[in-house]
């Protein structure tokens, strides 16, 4: 008896204590490391900074810590450039998301409840493909004699090839293209949950469709609206991958900064600051989200 | 005052909803079929049956969520055929409330007054005196997650009556209370719509919800309306014996005309030794036809003793249940054919000195104006 209870509490702390214990390893030991470069001097070494962490000269070691390269970060106008233009280009993607992604999760919650899981699948579909490969596709369709300039040239609709790779509306096309299901996926769960009659009440009530939409749906929609933008909007203030691949040199943004800080001019411990900053900025949309969250929560027990 | 309301019994009364042939039909199902059906101005109708009749359907017509196949809706003097239903002088009170979750009490009153474009000092009025009528002013700001079932009842009637529709459409309002409160907001329901001279249409599956509230009834059952009278006619004059079954608790004794002495039918049947004697001058019956005799259980008399020489209507058997209701006992009793007979007792007084007991000879009789003939 007495094991028993011992056991169920033991496994009773335990199970909460997994996540944590996930997040602490993988998550909070790299971050602190991360910041600890962040603090460090570059330097010609194996690993390329300084100073190392040394038990025998725990004093020394923090006295070398300093905060140079956040105040070069403030200092050099190219950082806050890209860190505004990063938040741009993440905006008006998320936006842009919003939009294409709204229309296709309500046409799958109202579709026959034969088909949902089906759509469901087609949305997740892209994703058996390796995500590189996909974005290259985006070049060879984007490039001037690519796909589409083709297409629209055959079609009649355009008479010079058009030069869409390598600017900032490639980046958006490639991001909207590649974080749709990001979006789709929360939409639906929320707009599938809908009961369709309050819709009925509301156009009882002398609202029209359209209004009806603005006043029942959206409101409603509003959880999952704000889950998909962030699923959407803070991975896309770090991405990568797409500028680098369709944006061109021209595109500036913030991820691609860090990834030349780290691996064309080998200094780590600027590269470690700039993602420090990165994340700092990627907590505010978190905070504010979880505020707004916890006051509706709040109002409405 | 109520007594006297009639409308329907007026023949230059002109109705205020007029189904005239209407047909719905879903792929191959038909929903509603071929029904002509008349409401008049300040009505309580229900509209009666079992899942499935076609009474939802028919309401949904009338809002506007579904289209007839065939045939005209009028309300008033307009045909509302390609109306949509924000444009109907129609409001519903849904089954599941429909209220809205991310919007106080008041803001859903207020909702449809807003759509109306009314000046906002006036949507205050309103819905204050809205909040008074179901006894609501000290939730207004309360959202609907933090009701009771009976207070989002409450809601949904207020949101439904704000805009003073011309017809209110209320689909199982009492549906989801208990039997205690559903019995209390029967009452309140029509004391609402005598106060404020609407006519009410009720959707219920419930008959005795629907003999309680409504002026009239109409009795649906696969698409077509069986009887439409006030609820005394239909539980005393069934047209069918599905209706006779549908409303109430009825005994059906089958058999055959044998012919008419003095105004009263004979009716012959295994149940009893002797034709029964039915008093149902209505029916226009020939010798031969095979009928169905319905009475109901409160009209039948139990008794022990033997009925006098001459008594008519008897039917013997023994006591197989008896049910003590409180105010009612309900006997069942098993004819020599395997019939079970139900027969209800007042309990007028306390004490009884020796009372029916299981498994004894009993003799059940009727008057034969307590029968009703169905023919088959």
């Amino acid at each position: 008896m007495m094991e028993r209870t011992l056991m169920r509490r033991l496994t009773a702390g335990l199970v909460p204590a997994v996540p944590y214990l996930w997040l602490g390893v993988l998550f909070l030991v790299p971050f602190l490391i991360v910041l600890k470069i962040s603090l460090s001097d570059p330097a010609v070494a194996q690993p390329p900074y300084k100073p190392v962490f040394e038990w025998s000269d725990i004093a020394g070691f923090f006295g070398a810590l300093d905060f140079e390269n956040f105040i070069l970060l403030v200092e050099d106008d190219l950082y806050f450039r890209a860190t505004l233009s990063s938040v741009r280009i993440a905006a008006v993607s998320t936006l842009l998301l919003l939009l294409v992604g709204f229309p296709i999760a309500y046409g799958m919650a109202r579709a026959p409840e034969r088909y949902r899981a089906l759509l469901v699948a087609a949305i997740i579909l892209p994703f058996w493909t390796s995500f590189l490969i996909r974005i290259y596709a985006w070049v060879a369709i984007l490039k001037p004699e690519g796909l589409l300039t083709q297409v629209l040239m055959a079609v009649g609709l355009i008479s010079e090839p058009l030069d869409i790779l390598n600017t900032e509306t490639a980046v958006y096309i490639g991001i909207v293209y590649a974080y749709l299901p990001f979006m789709v996926l929360p939409l639906y769960a929320t707009l599938e949950k809908m009961d369709d009659t309050l819709l009925e009440a509301a156009l009882d009530l002398g609202s029209t469709p359209w209004r009806s939409f603005w006043t029942i749906t959206v409101p409603l929609a509003m959880p999952g609206i704000i889950a998909g933008s962030l699923l959407c909007f803070i991975p896309a203030v770090g991405e990568f991958v797409i500028p680098d691949l369709l944006g061109g040199s021209e595109t500036l943004m913030i991820g691609r900064q860090l990834w030349s800080e780290f691996f064309s001019n080998r200094d780590w411990p600027l590269a470690s600051a700039v993602a420090i900053l990165l994340l700092i900025i990627l907590v505010v949309p978190i905070v504010i989200y979880r505020d707004v969250e916890a006051r509706r929560v709040e109002a409405r027990p | 005052m109520r007594r006297s309301f009639a409308p329907w019994a007026n023949p230059d009364a002109k109705p205020l909803i007029r189904f005239e042939n209407v047909t719905k039909r879903f792929g191959d199902s038909t929903a509603v079929d071929h029904l002509s059906l008349n409401i008049f101005e300040g009505e309580f109708f229900c509209l009666l049956g079992p899942s499935g009749c076609g009474k939802t359907t028919l309401m949904r017509m009338l809002a506007g969520f579904e289209t007839p196949t065939e045939g005209t809706i009028t309300l008033g003097d307009q045909n509302l055929a390609g109306v949509p239903p924000y444009r109907r002088p129609v409001n519903m009170m849904f089954q599941s409330y429909a209220l809205f979750p991310h919007m106080s009490v008041e803001k859903n009153i207020a909702f449809g007054l807003k759509q109306d474009g009314m000046p906002k000092d006036q949507i205050a009025d309103r819905v204050g005196e809205m909040l008074r009528l179901v006894q609501l002013e000290k939730l207004a700001r309360r959202y609907p997650s933090q009701l009771s079932g009976g207070q989002r009842q409450r809601v949904a009637l207020a949101r439904a009556l704000a805009k003073k529709p011309k017809v209110l459409l209320l689909d199982e309002p009492l549906g989801a209370l208990d039997k205690k409160l559903r019995e209390e907001t029967q009452f309140e329901l029509m004391d609402i719509q005598h106060d404020l001279h609407m006519t009410f249409v009720v959707v219920t599956h419930d008959q005795e919800e629907a003999m309680t509230m409504a002026d009239r009834i109409a009795v649906m059952d696969h698409g077509r309306i069986v009887q439409v009278a006030t609820p005394g006619e239909i539980y005393e004059q069934p047209k069918t014996r599905f209706i006779a079954e549908f409303v109430g608790d009825v005994n059906i004794i089958e058999g055959h005309v044998q012919g008419q002495e003095n105004g009263l039918w004979r009716v012959k049947t295994s149940s009893a030794e002797v034709p029964l004697t039915i008093d149902d001058p209505d029916e226009v019956l020939h010798s031969g036809q095979a009928v169905a005799i319905a009475v109901r259980p409160e009209k039948m008399v139990i008794q022990r003793d033997p009925p006098g020489q001459g008594a008519i209507n008897v039917l013997t058997g023994e006591v197989w249940d008896i049910g003590y209701l409180g105010d009612w006992t309900v006997y069942r009793v098993k004819l020599a054919t395997g019939e079970i007979l139900r027969v209800t007792r007042a309990n007028a007084s306390r004490f009884v000195q020796s009372p029916i007991e299981w498994d004894e000879q009993v003799y059940v009789t009727f008057a034969p104006d307590a029968a009703v003939i169905l023919a088959e």
